[in-house]
């Protein structure tokens, strides 16, 4: 018989979960509901495109008319309910779809805050392609703009708007940006670097209003100072989307809860992506993450699982690699500042975010810090289990490899933690020496 | 102030370099698929397409001029020896 296949989203999970299906049971049939008029993009590209490193075409890594002529069937759409007891999927414009297995990967949306004067003119997010196109249309050099939030979208928005030549006043209620992945070095570099670049940064600042008419003309802060601008940016936090599942009966706590094979409560309905809430089998908790591969790893293993598999998903450490003020950092396992406060900036995850990050772990800290870069190494009893590399970025690659490997480190276990040592060299050796003992070694790249 | 010479003649000295090192390889499980590597190839060798596949980029047309190592913002692409085993692995 053959087996009908529907997917909800075309985000990285989504379109890997199709790509999965059309390739493992190539006699089934593959639906992709989706209701972006854009269908899939890179939306990490976003920033580049606002910072104008790439043009609007370059976002597009993979057209959906090519796995359109592979067999999937493209619906454009809302879907609004889910009748699991049935097998149907309901869209907003009355359409049912039928489906032995679905896959829900909805994705997250950015929050905005509840402010008056939100709904003005010149509000704005970086959250999809519309958004991008809405800030360049009305970014206008030599004009200001207010940055509110924190995360990488916060500074991704402050550098697109200093590439497009403004005056960003970049506002934070907390002291110091990120404070629970960062430590106060590492907020004072991303500082020190937006600062060389114009933007005024306002901490402990609270917006209380935006103001104008029709168009935004500036903020008003909670101790009554207005600072004027031509657009106010928000980038608060996203929050997945769950409505779909919730109005369904489909277990949901702050995203769709999901047991080791990517199923949820739900039969023959799974769920992967932004959306999702994943067990962490490192600390057994459950987690939101944000980040583009692990979706991407979810849509491969829930939709092999759809055709008939029974993987379960071995997450290993969560990595991302980012600019922060043109910055490169590496960001790898648990990095959780122990004493820190929680960042006031932010609402829930950000994108491009694991929320693995701020664990804290009983790990030793070891730092580096050269002119060039800075480095900051959980070091566990047997293994390493967070890094954070910013700037030169030569230990970005062993660390990775180390972290995700879980790599016995007992033997340097005590030069890493003596505070004269040199991280960069030890890491480097152990690595290679690592490495050279392994049969068939051809590089990191494997 | 920089000597003028060296500064000339620095482009080809870093290529050399870089040809020393071998070919553009990806780490896929890096890449987010932004295309700044592809946007900012000068021979138009489309890199994204390599780093999405994890396969060195072993087009004839490329310079190793190290471009899309330099403006990925991801650190997904870098230069790396390859054995000759490993390309019969990726198909090349």
């Amino acid at each position: 018989m053959t087996r009908r296949y529907v997917i909800v989203g075309s985000g990285a999970a989504g379109v890997t979960a199709a790509q999965t299906l059309l390739r493992a049971d190539p006699a089934g049939q593959v639906c992709l509901v989706s209701g972006e008029r854009y269908g899939y993009y890179s939306r990490p590209g976003l920033a580049y495109l606002l910072s104008k490193e790439i043009d609007e075409g370059q976002l597009f890594p993979l057209r959906l008319d090519k796995l359109r002529n592979k067999g999937l069937e493209c619906v454009t759409g809302y879907a609004v309910r889910l009748e699991p007891g049935n097998h149907l999927l309901h869209l907003q414009d009355g359409r049912a779809l039928p489906y032995d297995r679905l896959l829900l990967s909805p994705g997250a949306t950015a929050v905005m805050p509840d402010l008056p004067g939100i709904h003005l003119e010149g509000v704005v997010k970086l959250d999809t392609l519309e958004d991008t196109q809405h800030i360049i249309k009305l970014a206008r050099r030599g004009t200001e703009a207010v940055v509110v939030g924190g995360g990488i979208t916060a500074l991704e928005l402050v550098e697109g708007f200093t590439a497009r030549g403004m005056k960003v006043h970049y506002l934070l209620r907390g002291d110091r940006y990120w404070s629970n992945v960062l430590d106060p070095i590492e907020s004072a570099m991303v500082a020190e670097r937006l600062k060389e670049e114009g933007v005024q940064i306002h901490t402990e600042v609270k917006v209380s209003e935006i103001l104008g008419k029709q168009h935004v003309e500036g903020v008003r802060t909670q101790t009554g100072e207005i600072i004027r601008c031509r657009m106010a940016a928000f980038a608060v936090g996203i929050r997945p989307r769950l409505e779909l599942a919730k109005s369904s009966g489909v277990n949901v706590k702050r995203g769709i809860l999901t047991d080791e094979h990517l199923q949820t409560s739900a039969p023959d309905v799974f769920a992967a992506g932004d959306a999702a809430e994943i067990t962490d089998p490192l600390s057994s908790e459950t987690i939101l993450e944000s980040l583009w591969n692990p979706a991407r790893q979810q849509g491969q293993l829930a939709a092999g699982n759809m055709a008939g598999g029974s993987q379960a998903y071995q997450r290993t450490s969560a990595v991302n690699v980012t600019r922060l003020a043109g910055l490169v950092t590496t960001i790898i396992g648990q990095v959780g500042q122990p004493k820190s406060s929680p960042d006031r900036d932010v609402k829930g995850i950000m994108r491009g975010e694991s929320e693995t990050w701020r664990q804290v772990s009983e790990a030793m800290v070891a730092k580096n810090y050269t002119q060039a870069c800075r480095v900051r190494l959980f070091v566990g009893e047997h293994t390493l289990r967070g890094a954070l590399v910013i700037g030169e970025q030569t230990l970005s690659r062993p660390l990775q490899h180390l972290i995700e490997n879980e790599v016995d480190i007992t033997t340097i276990r005590m030069a890493l933690l003596d505070p004269q040592a040199d991280l960069m060299q030890i890491i480097r050796d152990y690595d290679h020496e690592y490495l050279s003992t392994m049969p068939h070694h051809l590089g990191y790249a494997q | 102030m920089p000597n003028f010479i060296t500064l000339l003649f620095q482009p080809t000295s870093n290529q050399q370099t870089r040809l020393a090192q071998g070919q553009v390889v990806p780490e896929a499980n890096r890449c987010v698929q932004c295309g700044i590597c592809s946007y900012n190839c000068p021979a138009g060798i489309d890199v994204r397409e390599h780093a999405a596949e994890g396969t060195p980029v072993r087009d004839s047309r490329c310079l190793t001029c190290g471009e899309c190592v330099m403006r990925c913002p991801r650190g997904v692409l870098h230069f790396e020896q390859i054995a000759l085993a490993r390309m019969k692995e990726c198909g090349e």
